[in-house]
C-alpha cells in the first residue's frame, strides 16, 4: 500500500499477502512458532547436509563410541553435542534424519487425506441426498472411535510398513477434512456465485472445483495444520508401540523407543533428546494452527 | 422415539458388523501364523495336524462363518501363544485397565476442576496464564513420551515411584484392586497420572470455559449482591453449573482413555488388555487380537449408543434432526 510505483496487477497480491501477515504478527507466539517451524522445516529437508555425520553410513558409525553423554568426544575428535546411541550414532545427526521421516509421512499422510476428504465432503454438500447421508453417517461413526483404536486396527489388520502407516493416518484423519469442507460447502453453495455459476451452465465438476472449493480453504488449511501436527504425534506413537514405521526407516517416535531400554541404566538423553524434538516440531505447529484459526474465525474479526 | 432408539440400534448393528469384518478378514491376512507356531523341525504331517487343529485349512469365508457364531456363544477363540480361550485373557485383564482409566478419569476430575475455575476466574493473573500454558502442553505432548518423562525422574532419578507392573492388589468389597494397598497406589500412580494429562488438559479448558461464562449470570450476581461469601458463591452456584458438560465429556471420552491405555499400559508394563494387545500383535497371536479389537468395538459401540439415546431424551431436536 505504500508504495505507489508499483502496478496494479503486482500491488494486488502483495497487500493480501501483508494483509495475511499484518493479521498473523499481531500474535508473537505465534511468529516465533512459525520460525521454529521453518526452520525445522529446513532441517528436516536438508538433512543430509546439516547433520554433522550421517548416522545410517555403516563405516563412519563406531560401536565404541556407544551410549557417550552429551558433550563428549571420541578418539579420533568427533564431537557428539547431544550425545550417541546404543550403535554409536551421533545423536544430533539421527534426530536430524528423524524429522525428515517424521515430518515426511505426517506431510504426506495429511495431504493424501486432504484431498481425498475435501472431495467426499465438498461432493456430499453439493449433491446431497443419499450419498450425503451416508458419506456423513460414515464420518460420524469414524469420528466416534479415537484416531488411536482406529490406527490400530489398521495397522493389526495389515501389518507394520512405510505405506501401510501412511494408509492408517489417511484414514484416520480423511473424516476431519471432510467435515469441515462440509460444513463450509454448505454455507457457499448457496451464495449467489453458486447461482451465477449455475446460470451459466457450467458442469457440477467445474462448480466445485474452481467456484466452492477456493472459498473453503481457509478451514481446511486450519484443520490441515492441525491434523499434521496430530498424525506426526500418532506416527511417533504408533513407531513407539512397533506398531509403524519400519526399522530401516527411522522416525522420532522409533528413536525414542530405541533409547527406552537404555533410560533405566541412567543414560537419559538417547529417547529425551528426539522426544524433544517432536515436541518442539508438534507444539510449534500447533501454535501457528491456533493462530490461523483465529484469524480465518468470523466471530473474533474486528 | 422408539422408533428414534430402533434405527440407532440397527446402525449400531450394522458398525459392528461391519467392524467384525475388516477386523476378522484384515487380521487373517497378517503374516503366516503357521510359520511361527510350528516348531520348523516338525515334519509335514505335523504341520498338517497342527493347521486342523487352529482351522487355518479353511477358506476366509468360512472361518469368519464359524468365528461369528462362536462369538455368540462367549468364544472368541484360543490364544495361540497362550493355549487358553482369547475372551479368558482379555476378561482376565481388564480390572487392571478399568482401575488403571477410573483411577486417571478420578486425577483428572480432581485436579483439572479447581485448575480450570481458577482460571476462569483470574484469566489475566500470571498462575491462570501458566495453567493454560501447561493445558496446550497437555494437549501437545504424546502421551507415550510423557510416560518416559515421568519415568526418568520420579523412578530412576528420585526413586520415589516404582515404574513398572502393578503392585500389591487387595480385595475389598468383593473388588481385586491395586488402589486398596500403599504398594498399589504407588505403582498406579505414574501411569495414571500418565494417562490423565490428555483429558486433564481438556477438563481444565472446559472448566475454565464454564467458569467464564456461568460468572457473568444474573444468579451469581445475585448471590454476590446478596453477600453470600465468594466461596459458597464458587462452591454451591459456580460448580454445580460447570459440571453438566464436564460430566458429558468425561462420560463420552472414558472409552478413549481405554484406548489409550494401550500407549500407558507398554510404557509402564502395567498388566491390562492393552499392553496384551500389542504384545499379541507382535506375536501375531490372531485370535487375541481379533477378540481385543472386537471387545473394545463392542463397548465403544455400547457407549455411543447409550450417550445418543440419553442425548434425545435430554433434547428433543436430536430426534427431530435424526428423522428429517
Amino acid at each position: 500500500m505504500s508504495a505507489p510505483s508499483q502496478t496494479q496487477n503486482a500491488s494486488l497480491p502483495a497487500s493480501g499477502l501483508r494483509k495475511f501477515w499484518s493479521d498473523f504478527s499481531e500474535s508473537p507466539t505465534a511468529v516465533i512458532a512459525l520460525f521454529v517451524f521453518l526452520l525445522i522445516l529446513f532441517i528436516a529437508i536438508f538433512a543430509p547436509w546439516v547433520s554433522p555425520s550421517d548416522p545410517y553410513d555403516l563405516t563412519s558409525v563406531d560401536i565404541m563410541n556407544s551410549r557417550l553423554p552429551p558433550g563428549s568426544e571420541d578418539f579420533s575428535g568427533n564431537f557428539y553435542l547431544l550425545g550417541t546411541d546404543g550403535a554409536g550414532r551421533d545423536m544430533l545427526s539421527a534426530i536430524f534424519y528423524g524429522l525428515r521421516v517424521s515430518l515426511g509421512v505426517g506431510a504426506l499422510s495429511g495431504f493424501v487425506a486432504l484431498i481425498i476428504g475435501a472431495a467426499l465432503g465438498l461432493s456430499a454438500a453439493y449433491f446431497g441426498g443419499r450419498f450425503e447421508t451416508i458419506t456423513m453417517r460414515i464420518v460420524d461413526i469414524q469420528l466416534s472411535f479415537p484416531s488411536i483404536l482406529m490406527a490400530l486396527i489398521i495397522l493389526a489388520a495389515f501389518g507394520k510398513g512405510v505405506e501401510k502407516t501412511i494408509i492408517a493416518l489417511i484414514l484416520v484423519q480423511w473424516a476431519y477434512y471432510a467435515r469441515a469442507a462440509r460444513a463450509s460447502a454448505l454455507v457457499e453453495k448457496n451464495k449467489e456465485y453458486v447461482e451465477a455459476a449455475h446460470c451459466l451452465a457450467l458442469g457440477n465438476k467445474r462448480i466445485i472445483l474452481s467456484h466452492i472449493a477456493p472459498n473453503c480453504m481457509a478451514p481446511l488449511i486450519v484443520v490441515g495444520t492441525l491434523q499434521t501436527a496430530h498424525a506426526i504425534s500418532l506416527e511417533a506413537t504408533l513407531s513407539f508401540l512397533g506398531l509403524g514405521l519400519p526399522i530401516t526407516e527411522p522416525s522420532l517416535g522409533l528413536l525414542i523407543g530405541n533409547g527406552f531400554e537404555y533410560m533405566y541404566s541412567g543414560d537419559f538423553w538417547i529417547s529425551i533428546f528426539p522426544g524433544v524434538a517432536l515436541l518442539i516440531t508438534i507444539v510449534s505447529i500447533n501454535l501457528v494452527g491456533d493462530q490461523l484459526r483465529d484469524m480465518f474465525n468470523p466471530r473474533l474479526q474486528k | 422415539m422408539t422408533a428414534f432408539i430402533l434405527r440407532r440400534s440397527l446402525q449400531s448393528i450394522i458398525v459392528l458388523f461391519v467392524m467384525s469384518v475388516i477386523v476378522f478378514v484384515g487380521v487373517n491376512l497378517v503374516g503366516d501364523p503357521v510359520d511361527m507356531l510350528i516348531n520348523p523341525e516338525s515334519d509335514q504331517a505335523e504341520i498338517d495336524r497342527v493347521i486342523r487343529d487352529l482351522g487355518l485349512d479353511r477358506p476366509v469365508s468360512e472361518q469368519y462363518w464359524y468365528f461369528v457364531v462362536n462369538a455368540f456363544q462367549g468364544d472368541l477363540g484360543r490364544s495361540f501363544i497362550f493355549g487358553e480361550p482369547a475372551l479368558k485373557l482379555i476378561i482376565q485383564r481388564m480390572p487392571a485397565t478399568m482401575e488403571l482409566a477410573l483411577f486417571s478419569l478420578l486425577m483428572a476430575v480432581v485436579f483439572g476442576i479447581p485448575l480450570g475455575i481458577y482460571a476462569g476466574l483470574k484469566p489475566n493473573s500470571k498462575v491462570s496464564k501458566t495453567i493454560m500454558a501447561g493445558s496446550i502442553l497437555g494437549f501437545s505432548m504424546p502421551t507415550f513420551w510423557v510416560g518416559i518423562i515421568l519415568i526418568m525422574f520420579f523412578s530412576v532419578s528420585l526413586g520415589w515411584l516404582p515404574s513398572t507392573g502393578r503392585g500389591e492388589v487387595a480385595t475389598y468389597l468383593g473388588i481385586t484392586s491395586s488402589i486398596f494397598t500403599l504398594d498399589g497406589l504407588s505403582h498406579i500412580f505414574l501411569p495414571a497420572f500418565n494417562l490423565a494429562l490428555f483429558k486433564l488438559s481438556s477438563v481444565i479448558r472446559l472448566a475454565r470455559a464454564g467458569t467464564r461464562e456461568v460468572i457473568l449470570q444474573d444468579y451469581i450476581k445475585f448471590a454476590r449482591a446478596k453477600g453470600v461469601a465468594e466461596s459458597r458463591v464458587v462452591r454451591v452456584h459456580l460448580l454445580k453449573n460447570i459440571m453438566i458438560p464436564v460430566i458429558t465429556i468425561i462420560g463420552l471420552e472414558f472409552g478413549s482413555l481405554i484406548a489409550f491405555s494401550t500407549v500407558t499400559e507398554t510404557v509402564f508394563a502395567w498388566p491390562g488388555m492393552g499392553k496384551l494387545i500389542i504384545d499379541s500383535i507382535y506375536n501375531l497371536d490372531r485370535p487375541v487380537v481379533v477378540a481385543y479389537l472386537m471387545i473394545i468395538v463392542v463397548i465403544f459401540v455400547t457407549l455411543n449408543l447409550i450417550v445418543d439415546i440419553l442425548y434425545s431424551v435430554l433434547d428433543p431436536r436430536v430426534r427431530i434432526k435424526g428423522v428429517s
